[in-house]
């Protein structure tokens, strides 16, 4: 029996020819990411367990980005931010990426990517749940919680479950009004919010290998909507590009075996999917964009580590370029380097950034923002009675602000369409 | 550590959630004072609607309403135990309830990490439901060498999935006691 590129990549990590789902393995960390949230409490744990004259594994393998709570004056949110400054300045940490100064990045997931700390055959782990948006770089990546992270901190070991496979093919050729985030709704809808529990999804077939790096990265990015622990995507010649590109540590390609044994496959045809939502109040609440089409919007919201990458933001310019937004609409760049490609790629000779100020669209500053409500000061924030259509990755009750508001999720595209109209329209109406 | 664990079953469906193994309401409590940790024990299990609460019947409560601690010491659940928001308050108040062993189909990756590295309760994965095969109040044993557990008020036997690598971690107490016998700290 052969084995999927999951469980090839977790028995090398282990030091084993072999691992079984359902099996309980010490994993070799190679790289522990952690931001402002949830570092604070990690470092508390480390130091309470480990001692005074604690010692960090491996400086070089730990990755720390403040991007949660960073443009607000809550005094908490500052303070957690301080505590992770002042940690950086004792351990003379390499890699820390701190608010303002010029190596400020944004958000954890999408700046890990783009600074070379995603290389395929590896072994990730974050303290925040949408780690497993590295996994679209075929590797090994998911999320633990604080007492976990704080070990790894300690010890650059960790175990984990080795997970059973789902896999998704998607076959055929993308329409031009579809985007990986309507896909990955589609998943949801059909397997729904636990379908994926101790799972890893694996995403295959032409139509993914057709998207370049950011469009892969939602795919993966939410795959813990459904309970997984990994997303994963084998990389191919567009991964070793944009790897190469940015890190020349050494990375090892890994594929599912033939007869590797999945619990269920799920087969789609791409070219005949719709632009999908998920509609108030959960991920997997999924319809077509047709069926709630005309539901009156008060914001309209373009940002986070599903949503706020370059290709969205070039999707939705596309909509956008030459028209006036009918709702107040936020663009919030995932990472500054994002930020800076905004004001460098242009249609029709317009920087996207002009194109989205013409619109007449608030710009924000990079980092997390209203993705999950945040202090009350968020630029972007739900507040009570809001109707918002986002293209993050939560709709949960209050996550991006107000229990009382309703979110929807969505494509740029569909998102950028709805925009331009004020209430919830099919982005084919504009294409 | 105890090799076999032996007590009363405590039935539960599939699908039981964080906020129904202990209600968002009671995580003001201290975790450290003993007074107020005992409160943990109390409502344990507290937000578990009363029909399915201890099955079939239904109708009973873990903790009894002038108790602190459970009489019941194993849970058995069935598919994705623990589910839900990631607060490690969860396996904690079932400890401080007195349960040693949960046995369920499947459990949310959270919950399950943070039951073993914490060394709260024993999570238990079977191939088959159990939850409708063992009774509330059934008198179990869980032979933790031989990996099963038997039933004596029926008197079958079920097979139990090996805990594998985490073994050593439950028999140190939790993660990092056993990171500090392995020399890994
Ligand atoms: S952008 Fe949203 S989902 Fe992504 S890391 Fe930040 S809060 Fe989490």
């Amino acid at each position: 029996m052969g084995m999927t590129i999951t469980e090839k990549i977790l028995a090398k990590a282990s030091g084993r020819d072999k691992v079984n789902p359902g099996e309980n393995i010490w994993l070799n960390v190679d790289v522990l990411m952690t931001h402002d949230v949830c570092g604070p409490p990690t470092i508390g744990i480390w130091k309470r367990e480990f001692g005074n004259d604690a010692k960090i594994w491996d400086k070089d393998k730990l990755v720390i980005f403040p991007d949660h709570y960073i443009f607000t004056a809550n005094p908490q949110a500052n303070r957690n931010v301080n505590i992770l400054r002042e940690f950086a300045a004792e351990y003379n940490l390499p890699n820390y990426y701190d608010v303002g100064t010029d190596r400020y990045k944004g958000v954890c997931h999408i700046a890990l990517a783009e600074e070379g700390y995603n290389v395929p055959g590896t072994v990730l782990f974050g303290t925040d749940s949408h780690t497993c948006t590295s996994g679209a770089f075929g590797m090994f990546s998911t999320g633990v919680g604080n007492t976990d992270a704080a070990f790894i901190l300690g010890t650059g070991k960790i175990w984990e479950k080795v997970p059973e496979s789902l896999k998704f093919t998607f076959e055929g050729e993308l329409p031009p009004y579809l985007t990986a985030k309507d896909l990955i709704l589609q998943v949801l809808g059909d397997i729904t919010t636990d379908g994926g529990t101790y799972r890893a999804l694996e995403f295959d077939g032409s139509a993914v290998f057709a998207m370049q790096m950011d469009e892969r990265m939602t795919l993966t990015n939410m795959a813990i909507e459904a309970g997984a622990m990994n997303g994963i995507i084998a990389a191919d010649k567009v991964t070793e590009d944009y790897v190469k590109a940015r890190t020349n540590k050494p990375y090892e390609l890994f594929y599912s075996d033939g007869d590797a044994k999945y619990r269920q496959k799920f087969v789609y045809d791409a070219s005949k999917m719709e632009p999908l939502v998920a509609k108030p109040h959960s991920p997997d609440n999924k319809d077509t964009v047709r069926n709630v089409e005309g539901t009156k919007l008060t914001k309209c919201y373009i940002g986070s580590c599903t949503g706020g990458k370059l290709s969205d933001f070039v999707n939705a310019a596309k909509l956008l370029f030459g028209n006036q937004v009918k709702v107040p609409t936020f663009v919030v760049p995932a990472s500054t380097l994002v930020a800076k490609q905004l004001e460098e790629e242009t249609i029709s000779g317009v920087s996207l950034r002009q194109i989205f100020e013409n619109a007449g669209c608030e710009i924000a500053q990079s980092s997390c923002a209203a993705c999950l409500g945040g202090p009350m000061d968020t630029v972007g924030r739900a507040t009570d009675g809001e109707v918002v259509i986002s293209t993050t990755n939560r709709n949960f009750p209050g996550r991006m602000g107000s229990k009382k508001s309703e979110v929807y999720l969505a494509s740029p595209y569909t998102v950028a369409a709805s925009a331009l109209t004020g209430v919830i329209t099919d982005p084919r109406d504009f294409l | 550590m105890e090799k076999i664990i032996k007590g009363k079953a405590f039935v539960l469906g599939d699908n039981i959630d964080t906020d129904q193994i202990i209600p968002a309401e009671h995580l003001v409590y201290s975790l450290t004072d003993p007074e107020e940790v005992k409160m943990y024990g109390k409502y344990a299990l507290s937000g578990v609607p009363l029909n399915s609460s201890g099955l079939p019947s239904g109708g009973i409560l873990f903790t009894k309403e002038t108790e602190y601690e459970s009489e019941f010491s194993i849970i058995v659940g069935g598919s994705n135990f623990g589910c839900g928001s990631s607060r490690e308050h969860a396996p904690f108040a079932l400890q401080v309830a007195g349960a040693k062993a949960i046995i369920a189909e499947s459990y949310a990756r959270i919950f399950y990490r943070n039951s073993v590295d914490g060394g709260f309760v024993i999570p238990y994965e079977t191939q088959i439901k159990l939850n409708d095969k063992i009774k509330t109040g059934d008198e179990l044993e869980i032979d933790l060498v031989g990996n099963t557990v038997k039933n004596h008020t029926t008197e079958e036997l079920y097979t139990l999935n090996p805990l594998g690598d985490i073994l050593p971690i439950i028999e140190a107490g939790n993660i990092f006691e056993y990171a500090r016998q392995n020399n890994m700290m």
